[in-house]
């Protein structure tokens, strides 16, 4: 490995004149402190994660046998993992479309003349910063048979409607969608106006000029320039769906039933009060292999989609 | 399209009431918070004669306190040791073109795919093999390692778009490699520094499934887990655990309306990194 190290003090090289400008390589040991955390706490216990999902370890006795695909195997046997992992497909891209497509026209709209432009961006971009777990409990008493949601039903003559949200099996899971689109809408905006305000406006209004329709405009000028806005919000949000847990746990706990456990609220219910940590963990492998097909894939589709528009 | 027309005004009143919808948890939020636990009106109805006994009894029910204090240790703490140790090493990632270069890169950028809850299970033991279970130094060190893959992709992204003349010119000078990251790297690092440190603050302050994991039990806690905790005793004593949510979000939207300028371009930051 040393022999690949391109580091000589600085001053000894002059016997080696290739270039005529210096390049000063930093020396390799910087990146040690880094390394070694990074190590410590994600490569090391990811790798042995992925041994423990092949035991049937409980977390607790060192007497652990290796089950090969056992835990695999089950899976495919358990309607709840099962459920779950429809779930978290379900949710994560029902969020990435809505919070997207809200945030885009958040964005179009601040982006324009009107005087609270400022103001409003502050408002709505406030709810990223919060706490999930506070904006969870909150939404909770929203959505309960005495919350404010059904007051203002009530109020607005549409009692017929008045229910219990999070309590119906059918709707928890879109409530639990509600609610990170509330919550992070606000923070795609944020990216989509970034990009939007690195249009030139010379471009835009010459497209105006020459009598171009406003959605024509959108689509054939805006919406190529946009790339890089579009391809960081759409793998935020997919990647934050998939392993969506803090809303969960604080909105329905999985319930009503399994109705809307994810393969997060599963991996922790499994480890931590089934004592079944082998199987946990190969949930848990289950889950990045599923990050990990997303992000080559979205990456490659996107990556291709922004050099096609540029 | 310069000029403020029908339309322009059309779109605010429609983006005042998107603004109203946003907006209206946080007003609920606020208002049974200051109620009286004997009033039980509807909840959008303002209430009448407010008290702020509720934020008195969440406060020493809670242990809100103690839990803010954690909290800012936890976060200063954590977020200081991960951009320090990022920044260091996005400087040889993003300058050497050797393999051992590339090879690391590429095994730190593995960390951006592996989702937490794979490392933090296995952690989880070595942390109470470590005697660090209920300790916040376990979230201190799970943090720092955590978040480095993402520090150091934005670093690398933003050194590699950098000249590099300045660094050559100090070291030709004489300076030393140490000197030369200090006085001429760090500076012109600033503005990704100033992403990388808000979105990590975020990140940090707002987990709660690490500390579930590593603090369940002791009586350190953080300010998520001191609220699941706090809601989890008082079930449906509404006006009190609102009081506390409040408490908990008011810290942090005091820093949010104070630096918003810098808050937000941090997090749009992040499209150019």
């Amino acid at each position: 490995m040393t022999a690949d190290l391109q580091v000589r003090p600085p001053g000894r090289t002059a016997s080696a004149p290739r270039t005529r400008r210096r390049r000063i390589t930093p020396p390799w040991w910087f990146i040690l402190p880094a390394l070694l955390l990074f190590t410590f706490v994600v490569l090391v216990p990811s790798a042995r994660g992925v041994y423990y999902a092949f035991t049937d370890w409980d977390g607790l006795d060192p007497d652990f046998a290796v089950i090969g695909l056992r835990n695999f195997t089950d899976m495919l046997d358990d309607g709840d993992a099962l459920q779950a992992v429809w779930h978290t497909l379900l949710i994560a891209v029902a969020i990435t479309v809505i919070q997207n497509g809200i945030g885009l026209l958040l964005a179009l709209g601040v982006n324009s003349l009107i005087k609270t432009r400022n103001f409003l961006r502050v408002l709505l971009f406030a709810p990223a910063v919060i706490t999930p777990i506070v904006t969870a409990y909150l939404w909770r008493n929203l959505l309960g048979p005495d919350g404010a949601v059904n007051s203002l039903l009530g109020a607005v003559g549409l009692d017929s409607w008045r229910q219990d949200w999070l309590g119906d099996p059918d709707l928890a899971l879109w409530m639990i969608v509600l609610v990170v689109v509330w919550q992070f809408a606000g923070y795609s905006m944020v990216i989509f106006l970034a990009g939007l305000q690195s249009i030139p406006r010379e471009i835009y209004e010459a497209a105006a000029i020459d009598g171009t329709g406003a959605l024509r405009r959108f689509w054939s000028i805006v919406r190529p320039l946009l790339a890089p806005a579009i391809t960081i919000n759409l793998m935020l949000s997919i990647i934050g769906g998939i392993k969506l847990f803090d809303q969960v746990y604080a909105l329905t706990g999985g319930g009503p039933g399994h109705a809307t456990d994810t393969i997060s609220t599963l991996i922790y219910k499994d480890a931590f009060t089934l004592g079944e940590f082998g199987y946990s963990i190969a949930l848990a492998v289950v889950l990045t292999i599923i990050v990990a097909i997303v992000s080559a894939g979205q990456y490659s589709v996107l990556s291709r989609n922004e050099k096609a528009a540029s | 399209m310069n000029r403020y027309t029908k339309r322009t005004l059309a779109l605010e009143m429609l983006m005042i009431a998107v603004g109203i919808v946003f907006a209206f948890p946080v007003y609920v939020l606020v208002n049974l918070a200051v109620r009286q636990p004997s009033d039980t009106s509807s909840p959008i109805r303002p209430t009448t004669s407010p008290t702020l006994g509720n934020f008195t009894g969440a406060w020493r029910e809670a242990g809100l306190g103690g839990a803010l204090i954690n909290s800012v240790l936890v976060t200063v703490v954590s977020v200081f040791i991960v951009l320090a140790v990022s920044a260091l090493a996005a400087y040889p990632l993003a300058r050497s073109t050797a393999r051992w270069s590339r090879g690391t890169f590429l095994l730190i950028m593995l960390g951006l795919i592996l989702p937490f809850q794979l490392a933090s299970l296995p952690l989880y033991q070595t942390v109470r093999d470590l005697g660090l279970l209920g300790s916040v130094w376990s979230l201190v060190l799970f943090y720092a390692g955590l978040q480095v893959p993402f520090t150091t992709f934005l670093y690398v992204g933003f050194l590699r778009a950098l000249p590099r003349d300045f660094e050559d010119a100090a070291s030709i000078d004489g300076a030393s490699q140490l000197a030369t990251f200090r006085y001429v790297v760090l500076p012109m690092l600033k503005p990704i520094t100033v992403t990388a440190l808000v979105l990590n603050a975020v990140a940090v302050w707002n987990d709660f499934f690490t500390p579930l994991l590593y603090l369940s039990g002791s009586d350190q806690q953080t300010v998520p887990v001191a609220v699941a905790g706090f809601v989890g005793q008082f079930v449906s004593d509404w006006n009190l655990i609102f009081a506390a949510l409040l408490i908990s979000i008011i810290p942090v939207l005091a820093v949010y309306l104070a630096l918003q300028r810098s808050i937000i371009n941090g997090f749009a930051g992040g499209l150019k990194g």
